[in-house]
């Protein structure tokens, strides 16, 4: 195996060169998983958010369940989407098998939970803040969820940031709904599952190392967001 | 002389709140004890008592957050509900500030009182420059000093314009002047007619603010009246211990037991 | 609120984005060997060419590409197990199977060779030295076209080597290049199909010991999804693609196909079967 910093040359030059299939690729990644990712948050937020925020009987059954479901194996998530979105699976007829559809419900379902259950401990926390100001206030459960929300969405950037990682550096389950299809379906991931599969050790870690790079521009990006807004919002 | 809550009911005029029997039990220990007592409107009552006494559980228990294991809590003669709680506010020792900026905390609130949204940024300025905080309106709320926030959380209370407001001890981890500050916001309130309940630990700030008295021990009202009198002549044995910085323990030779510090 | 904004706005964008390219494409349920040798990518480029038809290749192992298949997954199948495929038809999920190419496995193994196998034209010989040595051993174990031919092979000696899995005999339920990542790293023996080793790029210090057993032989079928059972299939456009591998055209680009000179695949195609 070639040495580290060959290897690290060798994906500086991946990037620079700009490659026409590479830099489709990774808008492909970026694409699959950042939709995903607010997808998730858009189910996770607010039902992390209730489950974290209210009393209710059954409650700690759906923390287990919630905390359990983080860690879901990508490929049993890949294998149950396939067979939902298969021809002869119930969902066949819309034809999202090996498409960045399947992709995106699959990586949803897989970061969902992780998003749920860090957001319930982040708005738990917040919560035994709020809980009697809210209560002499009368806000009503709405309006708690919203606010708890509200004020916990620098926490909650984090949140989606481990939702990113996961979902980013996921392959077992696209690989089985998006079918690794050139210029279709392929993403960093599968992209280096295949180079690996092919021998190309190389390539294979320096398009690792890529990746790498975009996972730190995306969470740097959200920092400084983050950075900008706590000055103008709070401290 | 002014009357006392008593007279007043004698005289047929009904109490703002009534407590009737009060009884919290939690985990097999028994915090309130068969508290009865009157609030008078448009008044200053002082609720004070040694640390466990139950003074903050009162107020809670008045406030419809915690609810009584015995014991009714009246409004106007009739029992709290949601409708009374709307014309309650609560001010907690320790300010809870939502993480936005001052005019968004009243915004907040004035929203959860159901005041329209076109009225909510006059009704919120309004409250601040009473509170000497507009200036400050876009700050974030959180970043502001102990008794800016204090004052905040009390202008938050106002804005919503209550018949009542409860305050806990709001000025426990402030300086004199930020003290003095909060003082002159809720003698301000009470002139505008609102009925003032606090608790307070500090008898200097009992005496300037305080019209009538509750006096706590163990959970069971040991002595209620005019607060100039009562802090000058305590009828019970317990407040005259408290005054004199004596600990009073029910059922010992207290003379026993000076204390320290108080 | 800046932040709630840009953050929309980064999900409304990619939401946005628009989620299948083209409509004239079929899906090729197809073998590993056939995506990893680079062979794929080079000829249907061609086929697309002329007939506007995108082929979208799902690579997986012979066993897993015939049961997606089955679940209608797929307008054309493209794999190399010829009793499965026909047992495929059987089944009614096929329409016809068509011969269209070859190649051949190969054993690979470390240059110690500790079996003594090198040079040998016998596979069951071969397989025979490897179980008495007691020498690593690496399997696919994923039930594809190649597990499946080595299984035949093991048969042949009169041994199951199942039975002392995880000694001397690693399954590694891997695709054909991780199971030769794997291998080589530990010094295994390896069956392989000669095209994913010509184009593997990390061989390491192992060579091709044995080879040349008709018994190695390895053939690859075409079969276009039966519409009958799957009746969302493109039927139309993998005949196309089928008529198109068969003919003239398509048996000259798979034999011009090469990697460091060598010819990767041996097209045999033949419309009777």
């Amino acid at each position: 195996m070639g040495d580290f910093w060959q290897i690290l040359g060798e994906s500086f030059r991946l990037i620079w060169a700009g490659d026409g299939d590479l830099m489709a690729i990774i808008l492909l990644s970026l694409r699959v998983t950042l939709t995903a990712v607010f997808l998730s948050c858009l189910i996770g937020l607010p039902l992390g958010a209730a489950v974290g925020a209210f009393r209710f009987p059954g409650r700690a059954l759906v923390n287990v369940v919630l905390n359990a479901l983080m860690g879901l194996p990508p490929v049993v998530v890949g294998l149950v989407v396939y067979l939902m979105l298969s021809a002869s699976g119930p969902l066949g007829p819309l034809q999202w098998l090996y498409t960045p559809t399947a992709m995106i419900i699959a990586q949803t379902v897989l970061v969902t939970p992780i998003v749920a259950a860090l957001t319930r401990q982040v708005i738990e926390d917040l919560n035994t803040e709020y809980a009697e100001q809210f209560a002499s206030m009368g806000v009503g459960p709405i309006a708690r969820v919203y606010a708890l929300l509200w004020d916990g969405r620098f926490s909650l950037l984090t949140v989606a940031l481990a939702g990113f990682g996961r979902a980013v550096a996921e392959v077992g389950a696209v690989l089985i709904v998006g079918g690794n299809i050139n210029h279709v379906t392929r993403v960093m991931t599968t992209t280096i599952a295949l180079e690996t599969s092919r021998g190309n050790l190389q390539l294979a870690l320096a398009l690792g190392v890529v990746l790498l790079v975009i996972a730190l521009v995306v969470n740097a990006i959200v920092m400084a967001l983050r950075a900008s807004a706590v000055r103008s919002a709070y401290a | 002389m002014p009357e006392t809550v008593a007279d007043l009911v004698e005289d047929g005029v009904l109490p703002l709140m009534q407590a009737n029997g009060l009884v919290f039990e939690t985990g097999g220990g028994r915090l309130v004890d068969g508290l009865s007592f009157h609030i008078a409107e448009g008044r200053r009552t002082v609720v004070m008592g040694p640390n466990g006494a139950g003074k903050s559980l009162t107020l809670r228990l008045l406030h419809g957050l915690v609810q009584p294991t015995a014991g009714d809590v009246l409004w106007r003669g009739r029992p709290l509900d949601a409708a009374a709680r709307a014309n309650q506010a609560m001010v907690f020792q320790r300010p809870v500030l939502l993480r936005r900026s001052v005019l968004a905390n009243m915004r907040f609130a004035l929203a959860a009182a159901g005041v329209p949204r076109r009225d909510r940024s006059a009704r919120a300025l309004e409250a601040l420059s009473q509170a000497r905080l507009e200036t400050l309106a876009h700050r974030p709320a959180r970043v502001l000093s102990g008794g800016e926030q204090q004052r905040l959380a009390i202008a938050r209370a106002l804005g919503c314009r209550p018949q009542l407001l409860f305050l806990d001890e709001p000025t426990a981890s402030l300086d004199p002047a930020a003290t003095k500050a909060v003082e002159d916001l809720i003698l301000t309130a009470s002139d505008e007619g609102i009925t003032v309940v606090m608790v307070t630990h500090d008898t200097g700030q009992a005496r300037r603010l305080g019209q009538d008295l509750i006096f706590l021990h163990a959970g069971r009202v040991a002595e209620t009246g005019l607060a100039a009198e009562r802090l000058n002549q305590p009828h019970s044995p317990q407040l005259a211990a408290w005054l004199a910085g004596r600990l009073w323990l029910d059922g010992s030779d207290n003379t026993a037991h000076e204390a320290s510090a108080r | 609120m800046m932040l709630r904004r840009s953050f929309l706005a980064l999900g409304i964008a990619s939401m946005a984005a628009p989620l299948l390219a083209r409509d004239r494409f079929i899906i090729m349920q197809s073998t590993t060997s056939t995506q990893n040798s680079g062979l794929l990518s080079a000829i249907l480029p061609q086929f697309t060419a002329k007939t506007g038809i995108e082929v979208r290749v799902v690579a997986v192992g012979t066993g897993q590409a015939l049961r997606n298949a089955a679940n209608g997954d797929g307008d054309v199948l493209f794999v190399h197990d010829r009793a499965a495929e026909e047992a495929f038809l059987a089944d009614g999920h096929g329409l016809a199977r068509h011969d269209v190419m070859y190649n051949d496995f190969v054993i690979v193994g470390p240059p110690q060779d500790p079996a003594g196998t090198r040079g040998l034209n016998n596979a069951v010989a071969a397989f025979t030295r490897i179980a008495e040595a007691g020498a690593l051993f690496a399997s696919r174990g994923d039930d594809s076209g190649t597990h499946k031919a080595e299984m035949r092979l093991w048969q042949d000696v009169g041994f199951n080597p199942t039975t002392v899995s995880g000694t001397w005999y690693r399954e590694m339920g891997q695709g054909m290049g991780a199971t030769l990542n794997a291998g080589i790293a530990m010094g295994a023996y390896v069956l392989t199909d000669r095209a994913t080793w010509i184009a593997f790029r990390n061989k390491g210090q192992h060579q091709i010991l044995v080879q040349g057993d008709p018994r190695l032989f390895n053939q690859y079928g075409i079969i276009a999804v039966s519409p009958e059972s799957h009746p969302h299939v493109r039927a139309d456009m993998a005949q196309e693609l089928i008529d198109w591998l068969l003919s003239a055209d398509g048996q000259a680009a798979i034999a011009a196909y090469k990697i460091d000179g060598q010819q990767l695949f041996f097209p045999n195609a033949s419309r009777d079967n």
